[in-house]
């Protein structure tokens, strides 16, 4: 790998994969996936890992793992400052993740991509830049009930400080939203609406466009919550027309700490600078600065360089496996584990959304879900068992916390079974 | 079931969990407190009647899971007759028990409490059986803010 020049070796130079590639759901090898992924051959508790915890964050295909190890090993150095080979070199290895982001995105604009730490920070960036300009006494930001956490702290923060209301779109006993409260609480005092493409807790799938459509039809834009959606479904923002799209690396089988925030250009170009400091200038003096162009105004001090370059290569592995082919497998991998999950005895799925992508919550009995994941675990089955940084959704189900199933591009029916095994062992212990 | 899951779930810990003790409010408390668990929800509230400087009763309410409800039933019922001071000292010997694991002289110096021995081998699961403990201490200590295990 070393053995050819530095200065020879295209940094860029793996073509960009295509998500329409997708090869047909009858030719998808789990297990030729799953071999791409080391950490899934590591027992767990002495049992084989089941790894059914992917809404959280996803494991790493060696492409990934690869990839960042090359990039500190061959091209490392810092991103537009200096005029050395070594510099040029992670420029244009970090520009190259950026055009595969964009790629992904369905645009042919890279600088409406905007590196950040991941979905939390790239929400936060929106409200404290286009929040804060756009946002005032008695203004309206709305959010719905299905959100992160991370998809309403920012805006309550906002709202606070400007003295706004945060109105909040209701849902369905089956984990829907209600589009007709929807059109009854876009009003003209609405600022932007944040809504979530998937629901990270339920699987709720939104209907995105059409939520959009109403939003611009009442003159308000709209922020889509990517980070369960990017995996599982992909965007594509010129066809789908949101303004704003936050997505996350590491769900996506790319590192941590690397996300992105995608927005309009015309509204990037409005918005005031988030951080200030190198890289996001053209020129500072002590009387004045002057903003670098979308997207370094955007990207203050020395970004993850590394990180890009992961997820530029996850993007590439997606775009390899094909994105609609993940799509099916996790489909078809969602009604085995509903039907598996149906024949548990006193289980109980929570909710029944008219389509569910990625997750499936759920209660057995009245067990605790932090006694049945600790049991779990120790039969090698990793779930998440919580409120899912989504309380205000549990609460309105009256819950307090449930277990979650996630799933991924290499989950295998075998491990719905090994969780099945598990939760009845759950019972046993509770009966 | 595994032998470690045995020494979490032992027969008391399950029997205190299904039919808690000590549950439900406390007529003339004299002392109250929560007890909230961030990373589950689960919220514990301890009630105390303090007489003569000591725990002349304690109950609790709330919900949780099997190990923070088992430990709030166990703990209500082994803190009756203690001074504060007492019970501060018995909440270290307890949590270092469920941090560090067993020890000898265990059974003379926790009595009950020794079903939790199991606990230390599950990190994430040491706050459940702290929960009532620090919503107990807050209590006694005149505080009226909930008590957080983060």
């Amino acid at each position: 790998m070393t053995s050819r020049a530095l200065d020879e070796r295209e940094t860029a130079a793996r073509p960009i994969a295509r998500r329409d590639t997708a090869p047909a759901r009858a030719g998808y090898d789990v297990e030729a996936i799953r071999a791409q992924f080391p950490i899934l051959a590591r027992p767990v508790r002495g049992k084989p890992l089941a790894y059914l915890d992917n809404a959280a964050t996803s494991q790493k295909p060696r492409a990934v793992i690869d990839a960042i190890r090359r990039y500190y090993e061959e091209d490392n150095a810092n991103v537009h400052r200096g005029v050395h080979l070594l510099s040029e070199r992670a420029t244009r290895a970090q520009e190259a993740a950026r055009v595969k982001v964009a790629r992904f995105l369905g645009t042919d604009d890279p600088h409406e991509v905007i590196f950040v730490r991941g979905t939390t920070e790239a929400v936060n960036l929106v409200a404290q830049t286009f929040g804060r300009q756009r946002v005032g006494p008695g203004d309206e930001i709305l959010v719905t009930c299905l959100e992160h956490h991370s998809n309403i702290v920012p805006w309550q923060l906002l709202c606070q400080e400007k003295g706004a209301a945060l109105k909040v779109v209701p849902i369905s006993d089956a984990g829907d939203l209600e589009l007709d409260a929807l059109d009854r609480l876009l009003g003209p005092r609405t600022r932007l609406l944040a809504v979530t493409q998937v629901s990270n807790a339920l699987g709720t799938v939104t209907p995105i466009a059409e939520i959009i459509e109403r939003a611009h039809a009442r003159g308000v834009p709209v922020l889509v919550d990517g980070a369960q959606g990017a995996p599982h479904l992909g965007f594509d923002v010129g066809r789908a027309g949101a303004d704003f799209y936050a997505f996350s690396g590491h769900k996506i089988y790319g590192p941590t700490g690397i996300g992105v925030l995608w927005g309009r250009r015309a509204l990037l170009e409005e918005m005031p600078p988030w951080q200030g400091g190198g890289d996001m200038i053209l020129s500072v003096s002590f009387e004045k600065t002057t903003f670098n162009a979308l997207p370094y105004k955007f990207e203050a001090g020395t970004p993850h360089i590394a990180g890009a370059v992961g997820l530029g290569a996850a993007l590439d592995w997606v775009g390899e496996v094909g994105l609609e082919a993940i799509a099916a497998h996790e489909r078809a991998i969602l009604d085995t584990a509903a039907a598996a999950l149906a024949e548990v005895p006193e289980l109980r799925i929570i909710g029944a959304p008219r389509e569910r992508a990625g997750a499936i919550s759920f209660l057995l009995g009245d067990v605790h879900p932090h006694d049945a994941g600790t049991i779990l675990d120790r039969h090698g089955v990793a779930v998440r068992a919580g409120h899912h940084c989504a309380q205000p959704l549990l609460a309105r189900l009256g819950l307090s916390a449930t277990l979650r199933a996630s799933f991924a591009a290499y989950s295998t029916p075998r491990e719905i079974e090994q969780l099945v095994r598990a939760l009845h062992a759950v019972r046993e212990i509770f009966a | 079931m595994s032998d470690e899951l045995a020494d979490l779930y032992q027969e008391v810990v399950l029997d205190h969990s299904k039919r808690p003790r000590n549950f439900g409010p406390l007529e003339g408390e004299t002392h109250h407190a929560e007890g909230l668990n961030p990373l589950c929800g689960d919220r514990i509230t301890v009630h105390v009647r303090l007489d003569g400087g000591r725990v002349a009763a304690a109950r609790f309410e709330g919900s949780g899971c099997a190990i923070s409800k088992a430990s709030a039933s166990v703990m209500t019922g082994v803190v009756k007759g203690k001074t504060p001071a007492e019970i501060d000292a018995l909440f270290e010997r307890f949590h270092a028990l469920v941090t560090e694991g067993p020890r000898l002289g265990d059974d003379d110096a926790l009595g009950k409490l020794a079903v939790f021995g199991g606990v230390h081998d599950y990190p994430t699961r040491v706050k459940c059986a702290s929960l009532a403990w620090h919503a107990l201490r807050q209590a006694l200590k005149g505080a009226a803010a909930p008590v957080s295990t983060e």
